[in-house]
């Protein structure tokens, strides 16, 4: 059984989003990096970058998949997780405090609009 | 026992050939090129007589694996045997030594070549015409989806930018479409492991530039519905691109251009016989459909009488997609291959082919789950899902169970569709006696995944190294020594 | 009775037996999922099938159509001198008869091959990493271009110099052709590319800078400040080098490059009317998860010993499909072991021997060739073993060198047809091959040619 932390909120490529001031904290979820396995590397975006939703902001690579890691909001990188460069296993080892990438966010609505981790659940179950 | 690297064995002052003594005066660099353009120093390589050098890659070749070595049935790659004819007439000094620049008039006969090989392939596919330029597959799909842009470019078609890939197609597929700035739609296969043209309904509008099919396809599977595929592509103006990996299957049986395809590209490193070379040098002609002779590559290679000319004179071709005019002598081997095997010799690998594998899949389809349990061609796929969930031995578990065998593994987790999937290819050079010694290991493997699924956890052992850790290697890559 | 075929080994009676097992009556019952509609009628219009022995003699009468002369031709493949154990190396079986390495336990020769290969590559360039190999160094040219737009996303122009290969720039061209990128020339001035051109046109838009040394005026560019332009722009600085110009000149590391590019034709490989040859690609480290196609690292097995592996493969296609940025999957592998076998053999002082030899008969002949009325040099400037030489038109250049040619010597390409700038210009090379009487007569023959 895949860890589902209550206090976030998941999209269906299953990254974890959390927001403060208008800065959301973005990883990717247990159940994605158990799937994908060992993690070898982590391509972070370039800090000041822009993405809008749905474009591919990151990328978590293992020996045999490669993952995008999407933007899950429009918005400006401010912050990327300089520790995944060196050492990528942090993903797997603690997936909910190795984030991969901070955004500053044009539209908070966009948030609201994501699974809460009762939602979350469920769609794990469904496409189990 | 590791083999020591060339650089750990080099010892200063050794050297393994010897040039001519300089004949005209010696130039000194710093005053023929000026310092600032002279290196402070030759390059670190190493220095080894001779004998080093020749040990050296026999003792590598002791630890590699090979068509003349053994079995090889690693599907889509149809490892054939590589003819020993083949390798002497591309030895020919008048092939070899041959500048790609010479006058006309001078290289009549690899001109020659050139055209005879491109006329043979287009009746073996049905198709008009081609080039030999593209060097591998994936440069023949990428030469080929060039192709498609330029015609709908004349169309004046510049809507027509989707592309739609089946999902067990090969990955080269979809890339080669996403780099020539297609947009990639995948397709899943219906029940019965094909294209339908349910599937594909929803994708037939104006925006459809065409669809990349294998056929037969990676399962192994001919697309039985390929002229209502063709017909319905082409009725909305969408262009169909034949992935030739699958060629063996059909030589002298249905060809893609009856199928309808407009434009194909074959690896001649598989069906026609020339060798993989560890990766390559291979060959990727591609061939096309009447409406698409002219967006050919140039320079084209033409006839008049009995002079044969490169023509460079083709106002929509899409350019030049390599240095010179591809991988030649790997054409001259195919070449070769086909003179020898003549029409019935090439029906008959095709036959030969098929025949293999369907020998195989009946032997091997009651021990591992067959997932489309009919008549293949010539390779079948799979799946260890079921060994894995009663034994916890995987695909790779298999493979590397061959591999102690003195057995080439088949091609592993690939197509995606299929979950621990073992795809396999005999290929016609393979005698009934090998066929059984397999059928054999793979039964014991079987066993032992029951039995003793430790030892097959660990296994090869007695090869050269073990399992890697390719975690490690990915995660600090060490791709140079000493850099 | 079938005419029995040396590769296909089936016999009538394997054959029953066999049909048997599968359960179906005959061969071509295993054919019946083919619809009737695509199935062909009749028999391919391929010549029956001969013996080896024929098929062998008919290559043999192909091949000797072929005429082969003194040869002064070059612009990107030479005739060097090949060692007899570099031939024994391409023709070993288990390299020529296996596949890409996809199984490190049964492939440790190539991997290691290719590991050495790779090393090989970066101590010639002076870059950190490397790859198994590319097609050739036309297209290395459009793969490292591919990378430059990868590392600046949002760049769309390649300023790619006019002394670069003309071929190499079709390439470039087809490659980028419709794809919103725009490859922009940096003209030549006295047949160099020069600085100060390339800072007029360098934009932010800029992806990248590519220019070769020596270039197709075989003149060695001098590259003092370039990269800092480049890099001023963020944009990548690449160069393509005929390798064996570096046992004596500057590699592409020391101009400052990020990317080095070219073809190890040179080192072991026929000219083979161009191919199969060796691109190679090498680059500064932080690029390595954006180089294309195959490459091996070194790791360790089960027991902690020393191993190699295919590695990074997940920036392969097989693995990201469309999301991929190159389709590249085979390479020219077996090339790439005749070109490190060469390097094994010449170690540096060979390379650097080679390199010495080739420029000095090449300048012995330039030498000579400047005494003779109607042949002008293109430009003064430095050079490796190609110099260019105008004649007064296009005509005067095709006639020259097809009388050249009824005297039985190659004596260079006419640029002109490759691409129309250079129109009247003819490029000769001149290799350690050549022996001074060759060249004497070339100058003699160019003497009598343009009386």
């Amino acid at each position: 059984m895949s860890e589902i932390r209550d206090d976030l909120r998941y999209t269906e490529n299953h990254e974890w989003v959390s927001l403060k001031d208008g800065t959301v904290r973005v990883g990717i979820t247990d159940y994605a990096q158990d799937s994908l396995g060992e993690i070898v590397y982590v391509e972070l975006p370039e800090i000041e970058d822009e993405f809008s939703q749905g474009e591919e902001a990151a990328s978590i690579e293992s020996v045999k998949a490669a993952a995008p890691v999407y933007a899950v909001m429009s918005g400006r990188i401010t912050k990327v997780n300089r520790k995944l460069e060196d050492s990528p296993e942090l993903v797997n080892e603690a997936p909910y405090s190795a984030y991969i990438y901070e955004m500053e966010i044009r539209d908070p609505d966009e948030f609201e609009h994501l699974m809460d981790s009762e939602a979350y659940s469920d769609y794990l179950e469904s496409i189990d | 026992m590791s083999e020591l690297l060339l650089f750990e064995k080099s010892k200063e002052g050794r050297r393994g050939f010897l040039l001519p003594a300089l004949d005209v005066p010696a130039a000194d660099p710093q005053e023929v090129i000026g310092p600032s353009i002279c290196a402070d120093a030759p390059p670190a390589l190493p220095q080894l007589c001779e004998v080093e050098v020749t040990r050296h890659y026999q003792n590598l070749a002791r630890k590699n694996f090979g068509v003349d070595l053994g079995f090889y049935p690693l599907g889509s790659c149809t490892m054939k045997y590589n003819p020993k004819v083949n390798e002497e007439a591309a030895s020919l000094p008048g092939f070899c030594e041959v500048h790609p620049l010479q006058p006309e008039e001078s290289v009549q006969g690899s001109l020659k070549l050139l055209h005879t090989l491109t006329s043979f392939l287009c009746e073996i596919t049905g198709m008009s015409w081609g080039t030999m330029q593209s060097m591998a597959g994936a440069h023949g799909e990428f030469t080929g989806m060039k192709l498609f842009r330029a015609y709908f470019q004349k169309r004046g078609e510049t809507r027509r930018n989707r592309l739609i890939v089946p999902s067990s197609s090969h990955g080269t597929n979809p890339a080669s479409a996403h780099l020539s700035g297609f947009e990639v739609v995948e397709i899943p296969a219906d029940s019965r492991g094909l294209v339908s043209l349910e599937a594909l309904a929803p994708h037939l509008d104006d925006r459809l530039a065409g669809i990349m099919l294998t056929n037969p396809n990676t399962l192994g599977l001919f697309e039985t519905d390929i002229l209502e595929i063709s017909q319905a592509v082409h009725d909305s103006g969408g262009l169909l691109y034949y992935d030739g990996a699958n060629l063996n299957a059909v030589m002298g049986i249905s060809r893609p251009g009856d199928m309808g395809f407009d434009v194909i590209h074959l690896n001649l490193h598989k069906t026609f016989s020339t060798p993989h070379g560890g990766g390559g040098p291979g060959s990727g002609p591609v061939l096309v459909s009447k409406r698409l002779v002219p967006f050919l590559p140039v320079p084209d290679v033409t006839q008049e009488g009995d002079i044969y000319r490169f023509s460079w004179d083709r106002p929509e071709s899409i350019g030049k997609i390599s240095g010179f005019y591809g991988n030649f002598l790997v054409n001259v081997r195919a070449l070769t291959y086909i003179l020898v095997m003549g029409c019935d010799g090439l029906k008959r690998a095709s036959q030969m082919a098929v025949l293999n594998a369907n020998y195989l899949m009946k032997h091997l389809k009651p021990l591992y789950h067959l997932t489309y349990d009919v008549i293949c061609k010539h390779e079948f796929v799979l799946s260890a899902e079921r060994l894995k969930k009663e034994t916890g031995i995987t695909a790779v578990d298999i493979a590397k169970g061959l591999i102690e065998e003195g057995i080439h593994p088949p091609t592993v987790y690939f197509p995606l569709i299929v979950p621990e999937a073992l795809m396999i290819e005999p290929t016609e050079t393979e005698t009934l006696e090998t066929l059984d010694r397999f059928i054999e290991v793979m039964k014991h493997l079987h066993r032992r995944a029951y039995e003793d699924p430790q030892s097959l956890k660990e296994a090869p052992s007695h090869m050269a190294v073990s399992r890697v850790d390719d975690v490690g290697a990915a995660r600090h890559p060490r791709v140079c020594w000493e850099c | 009775m079938n005419r029995p075929i040396p590769y296909i080994p089936h016999t009538q009676q394997d054959i029953s037996v066999m049909l048997k097992a599968v359960g179906v009556s005959s061969v071509d019952q295993l054919f019946s999922d083919i619809p009737e509609s695509v199935r062909l009628q009749g028999s391919l219009a391929v010549p029956q099938g001969v013996s080896e022995y024929e098929a062998l003699k008919f290559m043999q009468g192909l091949s000797e159509m072929n005429i082969r002369c003194t040869s002064f031709l070059g612009c990107g493949i030479y005739d060097h001198i090949i060692p007899s154990a570099v031939k024994q190396v391409l023709s070993t079986p288990a390299f020529l008869t296996s596949y890409t390495p996809y199984q490190p336990e049964i492939s440790q020769g190539l991997l290691q091959g290719i590991f050495e290969f790779q090393t090989m590559i970066c101590r010639l360039t002076g870059m950190q990493v490397s790859n198994a190999s590319l097609y050739d160094g036309h297209t290395a040219a459009a793969e490292a271009a591919a990378i430059a737009l990868q590392a600046k996303r949002k760049a769309g122009t390649i300023l790619v110099s006019a002394g670069v290969h003309p071929f190499t720039r079709k390439v470039l061209e087809t490659h980028y052709r419709g794809s919103g990128i725009k490859i922009e020339t940096v003209e030549l001035h006295q047949g160099r590319t020069r600085l100060e051109d390339v800072k007029d046109l360098l934009s932010s838009d800029a992806a990248a800078l590519i220019v070769q040394t020596p270039n197709i005026l075989g003149v060695l560019e001098d590259l003092d400040g370039f990269a800092e332009a480049v890099h001023e722009k963020k944009a990548l600085f690449i160069v393509s080098s005929n390798p064996m110009t570096l046992g004596v000149c500057r590699n592409q590391a020391s101009w400052g490059a990020d990317i080095a590019i070219g073809d190890t034709q040179c080192f072991g490989l026929p000219q083979s009317f161009g191919g199969p040859t060796v691109g190679y690609i090498a680059a500064v480290e932080k690029l390595l998860r954006k180089m294309p196609g195959r490459i091996a690292g070194e790791t360790k097995d089960a027991q902690g010993r020393r191993a190699f592996v295919l590695t990074l493969q997940a920036r392969e296609q097989h693995i990201k499909r469309e999301r991929a940025t190159s389709n590249i999957c085979s390479n020219q592998a077996l090339a790439a072991f005749g070109t490190a076998s060469y390097l094994a053999l010449a170690g540096p002082e060979g390379l650097r021997e080679a390199g010495v030899q080739c420029m000095s008969k090449a300048h012995y002949l330039y030498e000579k060739l400047g005494e003779i009325p109607g042949l002008h040099p293109v430009v003064e400037a430095p050079f490796f073993h190609e110099f260019a030489f105008y004649l007064a038109s296009p005509e005067k250049a095709k006639e020259y060198l097809d009388r050249m040619y009824r005297r039985g010597i190659f004596a260079g390409v006419h640029l002109g047809e490759m691409d129309s700038r250079f129109d009247g210009i003819v490029v000769s090379a001149v290799t350690e091959k050549r022996t001074r009487e060759e060249m004497d007569r070339y100058a003699e023959c160019t003497r009598e040619v343009l009386a």
